[in-house]
């Protein structure tokens, strides 16, 4: 799932200015899974920006309405009435979600009240865990299933570098440190005694799968609709 | 490494003359002063083979290490010049390693980087285009196949370094670290230099496995030893600095050379000479561990403590060679 945060009240408050009408626009996929931006979430912020604006004595109407997926425009069109009543439209989808609602209504003011973070899981109650950084070329088979360009600080193909120490990653300290990702691929491959596949050496990634590359796009000529002909 | 061109770097004669090799470093200044580099090489000068400069070392910005050996071997030294994945992409290395060839350069080291949330600007986006044994593998392929990363042909000089590496024996998983170090091999390292050595029954355990594996014949191994300063600075490197093994009998013995010495600078003095006191005896012991090649001793912000253990250790004066090196089988 897609992993995010919301951002301070405060900026929030900043980013919606001085708006009368603000429509606060939940998602019900991952930013609901991760208690970040949820039907729940958009009401108790839409309470909060309420009670913000009453206080500084000038009230705004806000309200919430949540979208199944904020990245699918047939979502988005099912609240074209209410978008484009509002002055502002805060999204509080993932960054992807924010995009969609900016695009699909070219006319509205989107800004966001997440951060979106990154892709990965709970890993217990209460905290998320990153687990991959959509490299676009999936190595977990070399890896054991796990993934070094996430999870390591570094992103090594030959790991684990010289600060790895007792399972934990370098960069942060004691408990809060990650796992080192090295340590759990070592660990994984030498119980299933496949050790084999990390004694050669990873070449150089071709980065051009990623980001790197530019924006990516992926396009399935099956799946595409026929354009319909135009009869004028 | 073909070195039919005569051009070797004085390290590697030395390695290949089957000497017990000498390496040391030198950190740039955080600042533009080449005066500063200057002096600490004139501190340095005769005391190793090859002297490493740091290239923004603990993510520290200070004067880029090719910048920093150019200075450095105007004054009489040979550098061995780091390079990290974290600050650079393949396109920014490699041009780095054909302008410090081209000013002299001859030997480098290729290492990750130490994460920049380490050091003092936290903030930067770090690169790891590559990793340290991609950059071995890249390095060897401009030197051996006269070609660029992605295959292109180099067209007149290429860049032949001799090629370093490091490892760190004391890192987890320590199963893991001889293997490692044969990848290293693999890659085409020429030598490695590895992390300080404080334990070591351990770095034997290491190089027990390096020696089964025979990596110690296909690349040299140059022990990383170094004095320490005082005892906070043993509790330091025991407590603070992942992947570093310090046992708590030598931070026991650095602490007892100090008691009943009551003045302050005194007492920092036997400290000093305590420390320098373990660093020679581990030079010795390294002499005695099969597969060790030589040291490299780390002197951090210390560079006075260099000539003082090398001329304890015995390991002064250090070969030179006039003409040609003598090519010996067992390098």
């Amino acid at each position: 799932m897609i992993v995010a945060e919301q951002k301070a009240l405060d900026e929030i408050r900043q980013l919606v200015g001085d708006a009368k009408q603000v429509l606060v626009v939940g998602c019900g996929t991952c930013v609901t899974v991760c208690f970040a931006g949820g039907a729940k979430e958009a009401g108790v912020l839409g309470s909060l920006l309420r009670m913000a604006a009453q206080m500084d004595g000038q009230p705004a109407a806000v309200t919430e309405v949540t979208v199944q997926r904020q990245c699918e425009w047939e979502y988005l069109d099912a609240i074209r009435g209410p978008v484009e009543k509002a002055d502002v439209v805060l999204s509080i989808g993932c960054g992807i979600g924010v995009q969609a609602l900016a695009e699909r209504y070219p006319d509205a003011v989107v800004v966001p009240g997440l951060n979106t973070k990154f892709m990965g899981m709970p890993a217990e109650h209460g905290e998320w865990v990153e687990r991959c950084a959509a490299c676009g070329n999936c190595l977990l088979g070399l890896t054991g299933g796990i993934c070094p360009i996430a999870r390591c600080s570094k992103q090594l193909l030959n790991g684990p570098c010289g600060g790895s120490s007792q399972g934990k990653c370098e960069v942060g300290c004691g408990d809060s440190a990650p796992d080192c990702a090295w340590q759990l691929i070592y660990q994984k491959l030498a119980a299933q005694d496949r050790l084999h596949l990390i004694m050669e050496i990873t070449p150089a990634k071709d980065w051009r799968s990623s980001r790197d590359g530019g924006p990516r796009k992926v396009v399935r000529a099956d799946l595409k609709l026929p354009q319909p002909d135009i009869k004028e | 490494m073909n070195d039919s061109d005569g051009a070797l770097s004085n390290l590697q004669k030395v390695l290949k003359a089957g000497h017990f090799a000498v390496t040391t470093e030198l950190g740039p200044p955080k600042n533009a002063d080449a005066e500063a580099v200057r002096h600490k090489a004139r501190l340095l000068r005769g005391c190793a083979d090859a002297v490493n400069i740091t290239d923004n070392q603990t993510a520290i910005v200070r004067m880029s290490s090719i910048a920093a050996g150019v200075l450095a071997w105007q004054e009489g030294l040979e550098p061995v010049i780091q390079m990290t994945c974290r600050d650079r992409n393949r396109l920014a290395m490699q041009s780095d390693l054909l302008g410090a060839y081209a000013l002299g350069m001859r030997n480098i080291l290729c290492l990750s980087g130490d994460h920049q949330t380490f050091g003092n600007h936290p903030q930067a986006k770090n690169v790891h285009d590559m990793d340290s044994l991609q950059l071995v593998q890249m390095v060897v392929g401009l030197r051996d196949h006269n070609r660029f990363q992605c295959g292109e042909e180099i067209k007149g000089q290429s860049p032949r370094f001799f090629v370093g590496a490091a490892e760190n024996p004391f890192g987890d998983p320590f199963d893991w670290r001889p293997y490692r170090l044969a990848k290293k091999a693999k890659a085409g390292a020429d030598f490695i230099q590895t992390q300080l050595v404080f334990n070591v029954p351990r770095f034997r355990q290491f190089m027990t496995k390096v020696v089964e594996l025979g990596v110690h014949r296909q690349l040299r191994i140059l022990a990383g030893v170094g004095p320490l300063k005082s005892p906070a600075a043993a509790r330091y490197m025991r407590d603070q600095v992942p992947g570093m093994d310090v046992p708590d009998a030598i931070v026991e013995r650095m602490e007892a050379a100090g008691q009943g010495i009551a003045d302050k600078k005194a007492r920092a003095a036997a400290y000093k000479e305590e420390g320098i006191r373990i660093c020679v005896e581990t030079i010795a012991q390294m002499r005695e561990i099969e597969g060790v090649a030589g040291i490299h001793l780390m002197a951090i912000e210390w560079e006075e403590a260099v000539s003082v253990i090398t001329e304890r250790a015995g390991l002064l004066p250090r070969p030179t060679f006039e003409t040609p090196a003598v090519v010996s089988e067992s390098a």
